[in-house]
């Protein structure tokens, strides 16, 4: 294993600063704002601003062992307020885990697993690439298995991992399937092929990784004829939209969520039945405050008669991140050994004072992450979580036919 | 001596004769009786000869008496079986899979360039040849082989035969070597035992084992609750104790502990044989795993195809309702 | 200590074996490849043992599957140096002959130690570390957990594993070879760049090694997947029900108290 010597801090900053980036992080002027909005700053023994006070002074090593490296969930709330306009989040961040692990400090083995069965199997789950395809057993509408029968389509739809190996989630790819198919949108999967875009690989510091599944998905989408690509994770679409360019892998891409809102009148004739329920829509990170994203998933709820949508005191750009981003997914059991909290135990309690019974999400990690929640903070008799896809589909009368 | 004579080597560990002696006893006698022979077990050290009357389903008990056989050690024990079998040319030697097994047949194997079988679970006569069924790929795959030569080497997989029990002639006969043992490479020189403190999982009447499926140290206390809610104890497959997740005196499994409790949960277990080998005389095994192919399915009652993280907390919950 | 380590790959177990036309061996271009499980913790404890006392890591292997892949992962965690052992015929791999192949590379390395995983799920016929102990003419011990270099040079002392979480503490002579059951710590985490910067930079070096052709003194009749006499008899439905059809099972039998 190399130590890492202490003059490298200053010259990590320094190339930080020289990469498109942000803003160059040796800008900061250690206001604490980082610290303060993050919603983990409390329990990490070097918030951001620290981290940055002690690279800045040649003094690496304890930055990189600290456990704060893995608390990051990746919510973006540091990055929106730094009055600097430094890249925190998908610039120091990953670049410091970058750095951690070339020195040959272990990330928390559950984050091992996830690498490993990523490059693997090209899917975060460590599941066989041949059982992608098992949501679509049984499923009433035409799939098309783009890698088999190439063809040109106006969308080719990247599943993800979830929706397609996990029970809960494969319900929402179903019902996307239909949604689809009943808008008349020409569209076609990757069916097996398909590998995680490896946007949570890129965060959790993993840049060789990541490169290696640009790499692998660029191999894929330049054998396709598409017109864009629709996602349902808003980290793929961010990964897609903001790091593939940078290796020279540009594709229109659009999240789910601003795919159907512009399809809002084709939509419109196609709801039938109404759907009874207050709902509040929890905005995700990545397609909410990062990108901006706010209007399109509310217009799609207001889309269903019956619906009644109201806000959670922190909505929009104050959106509190449920915990699953950067890592978190498989960081739990690290964050709370060192005194943090599960994010999304707080969110579904924010959900709940709305006066909202149904939370809507729009991002694949949230439907687990708030059901379990819910089921922990014994919230789950009066808040019921879906995806707005579910809710949509019901409208339309397109969800699952079979008790599941 | 006749060339339908078998042979097995009796595993004995300080003062203990492991049970899988009397399971190659049985295998032993299973094949002779299709074609006559004796049955003899071999027994490594003078001290070992205190075990004899255990080994009664054997015609002969052949003691090898030599200083240097008081204490395992792989060349020793090879050279002693390596002489015995130059001059005997049984028709078989049966081995049990255990740490000592692993090191000799493969070695006695190579030494004589004998045809050797790992994982036997199924000893035949086939006319003139062998017929042996062993297990591999994990418990995925079973190959039904011919051996041809003698002696085979036979390594048999604890837990594939009943135990003997019938009685057979059972002569002890001591016996030195052509010359004197000496010591080689490789040299024991003494034995580690587990902390004390931690759980006992042999003496618990309820065990929750968990294994891969468990994914975190995290979703550890999901099985603790459940323990707990059955008045148990935890305990894992080898890959949880790998990653220090939970204590080696909690491992189940042939290099753990055996135990036979009267509730085995297999969570997230996949059962390849090693870990069968540790808990198949439970009473009651209920597997969950998100694979129905997995070869634990074999040995339990019931099974669920479910992700355990999610049955873990519900399960807890209808045990707690029902203690009410 | 100048460490050899010998690396296998075998077919991954997460996807279902398939039986190949012939009916005696595993379709093995069906099969996807991985790292052999206990060889990936060989390596660990030699990169330990070298991160101890100094010395130089070799790792070698057969030509086969995604073995380029593992060799210069293991390059990126520290080996020195890769050798790849082309093979020319396409003859099933038997312990015994790979062993005399492993041999010929091997034993020009003067290694003191030569680390192997004490076991491989695709073996039926023998057992590569103890096999190749014997072509190399060097002693043998296996299922070890943890290895430490002796005080005196020229010895190692090892952990033999057996039941019941009780270990043997076993002082071995060098040269020898062992057959490691785990390493002192599990195999570490290398990123992913590591791997590619030792695809650029990493000389794999190749020999070829012959295998004598013999006649098997085991062949395979047939394969068969395991058909348990028992069962388990399969719960199904939601987590919730099938927890009420465990509750009440149990409740039945008086386990819940």
């Amino acid at each position: 294993m190399t130590t890492v010597e202490s003059h490298d801090g200053k010259r990590l900053l320094e190339q930080l600063g020289a990469s498109d980036y942000g803003k160059p992080p040796l800008g900061c002027m250690q206001c604490g704002l980082c610290a303060a909005t993050c919603p983990l700053g409390p329990a990490m023994e070097l918030p951001p601003r620290k981290l940055i006070l002690y690279a800045a002074a040649g003094n690496l090593e304890p930055v990189l062992s600290s456990p704060a490296l893995w608390m990051c969930v990746a919510c973006y709330a540091c990055s929106k307020r730094c009055p600097r306009g430094i890249e925190l989040t998908e610039g120091l961040w990953p670049a410091l885990r970058d750095a951690a692990m070339q020195a040959g400090i272990q990330p928390p083995a559950e984050l091992q697993e996830t690498f490993q069965n990523v490059l693997k199997y090209g899917n975060v789950l460590g599941k066989s690439p041949r059982q992608r395809l098992d949501w679509t057993k049984g499923l009433d509408v035409r799939v098309l298995d783009l890698s088999r029968e190439p063809r040109p389509v106006d969308v080719l739809w990247l599943v993800g991992c979830y929706p397609s190996y996990y029970p809960r989630n494969q319900v929402v790819a179903r019902a996307f399937a239909r949604i689809l198919t009943e808008l008349g949108v020409s569209w076609g999967i990757l069916g097996a092929r398909e590998r995680s875009p490896g946007e949570c690989d890129r965060m959790f510091g993993e840049e060789g990784l990541f490169e290696t599944l640009v790499e692998q998905n660029r191999e894929l989408f330049d054998k396709q004829d598409f017109g864009k690509l629709v996602v349902l994770d808003p980290h793929a679409f961010r990964a897609l939209q903001s790091f593939y360019p940078r290796f020279g892998a540009w594709y229109p891409v659009q999240h789910y969520t601003m795919f159907l809102a512009e399809h809002l009148e084709q939509l419109r004739p196609l709801i039938v039945r109404p759907v009874e329920a207050v709902v509040t829509y929890h905005d995700n990170c990545c397609v909410g405050r990062r990108c901006g994203c706010y209007d399109p998933p509310r217009e799609l709820l207001q889309l269903i008669p019956g619906v009644k949508l109201v806000e959670m005191a922190r909505n929009r750009d104050d959106s509190l991140c449920c915990g699953g981003g950067g890592g978190g997914m498989w960081l739990d059991a690290h964050i709370v050994a060192h005194g943090g909290q599960r994010l999304s135990d707080e969110r579904v309690r924010q959900a709940a004072a709305s006066g909202a019974d149904t939370l809507a999400v729009s991002c694949p990690y949230e439907l687990s992450r708030f059901e379990d929640a819910a089921k922990v903070t014994g919230l789950e008799e009066r808040l019921k979580v879906r995806d707005i896809i579910e809710l949509l589909a019901e409208s339309m009368e397109l969800g699952e036919r079979s008790v599941s | 001596m006749s060339a339908q004579d078998v042979l097995v080597l009796a595993e004995i560990r300080g003062e203990t004769l492991d049970a899988v002696t009397l399971e190659l006893l049985a295998a032993a006698r299973g094949l002779v009786s299709a074609t006559g022979g004796n049955v003899g077990v071999i027994v490594l050290g003078r001290d070992g000869a205190g075990h004899a009357s255990s080994m009664g389903a054997a015609d002969r008990i052949i003691v090898f008496d030599d200083p240097q056989l008081s204490t395992y050690a792989p060349e020793t024990y090879v050279a002693a079986l390596g002489e015995l079998l130059a001059a005997e040319r049984p028709r078989a030697l049966l081995i049990g899979a255990t740490s000592i097994g692993w090191d000799v047949a493969p070695l006695v194997a190579a030494r004589l360039d004998a045809p050797l079988v790992i994982g036997c679970i199924r000893i035949m006569d086939g006319e003139g040849d062998l017929r042996v069924t062993a297990s591999f790929y994990g418990g995925k795959m079973l190959a039904e082989c011919r051996v041809t030569g003698a002696p085979a080497i036979l390594m048999v997989q604890p837990g594939s035969f009943r135990p003997a029990s019938e009685p057979g002639k059972a002569e002890i006969e001591i016996r030195t070597l052509a010359a004197p043992l000496q010591p080689g490479a490789i040299a024991f020189e003494q034995w580690i035992l587990p902390q004390a403190g931690d759980v006992d999982i042999t003496q618990h009447d309820v065990l929750v084992a968990i294994g891969r499926g468990i994914q975190q140290k995290d979703n550890v206390e999901l099985a603790e609750s459940l323990a707990q809610a059955l008045g148990g104890a935890v305990c894992a497959s080898r890959p949880v104790v790998d990653q220090g997740w939970l204590p080696a005196t909690r491992q189940v499994g042939k290099s753990g502990m055996t135990v036979k409790p009267k509730l085995y949960f297999a969570l997230g277990i996949s059962g390849a044989p090693e870990h069968q080998e540790g808990m198949k005389g439970a009473d009651l095994v209920i597997a969950v795993n998100t694979d129905p192919k997995a070869p634990i399915f074999d040995v339990a009652h019931y099974g669920a195809e479910l992700d355990i993280l999610d049955l873990l907390p519900a399960l807890t919950e209808a045990i707690e309702a029902k203690r009410g | 200590m100048n460490i050899a380590v010998v690396v296998r790959q075998v077919p991954d177990l997460i996807e279902p074996l398939e039986i190949a036309p012939c009916g005696t061996a595993i379709d093995l271009d069906a099969a996807s490849f991985i790292l052999n499980e206990s060889d990936d913790h060989a390596l660990e404890q030699a990169l330990l043992l070298k991160e101890a006392g100094g010395g130089t890591v070799t790792v070698v292997a057969l030509d086969s599957g995604d073995v380029d892949n593992t060799l210069y992962t293991a390059a990126a965690k520290g080996a020195d140096a890769l050798i790849k052992i082309s093979q020319q015929d396409h003859a099933p791999r038997s312990p015994r002959t790979a062993a005399a192949r492993y041999a010929e590379a091997v034993k020009p390395l003067g290694a003191d130690l030569v680390l192997v995983g004490v076991q491989a799920h695709d073996e039926l016929d023998g057992a590569l570390p103890p096999f190749l102990a014997a072509a190399m003419g060097l002693p043998y011990v296996g299922v070890i957990r943890g290895v430490r270099a002796a005080t005196e040079t020229g010895a190692v002392i090892v952990c033999k594993e057996f039941p019941g979480a009780v270990m043997a503490q076993v002082r071995v002579k060098l040269p020898a070879i062992l057959g490691i059951l785990g390493a002192d710590q599990p195999p570490r985490y290398v990123p992913v760049s590591r791997i590619r910067a030792a695809m650029k930079s990493a000389q794999l070096s190749e020999c070829e090694a012959a295998a004598p052709q013999r006649e098997p003194l085991v062949s395979v009749v047939r394969l068969v997947p395991p058909a348990p006499a028992a069962r388990a008899e399969m719960l199904s439905g939601s987590e919730a029900e099938v927890a009420a059809r465990i509750a009440d099972i149990l409740s039945a039998k008086g386990l819940v108290k």
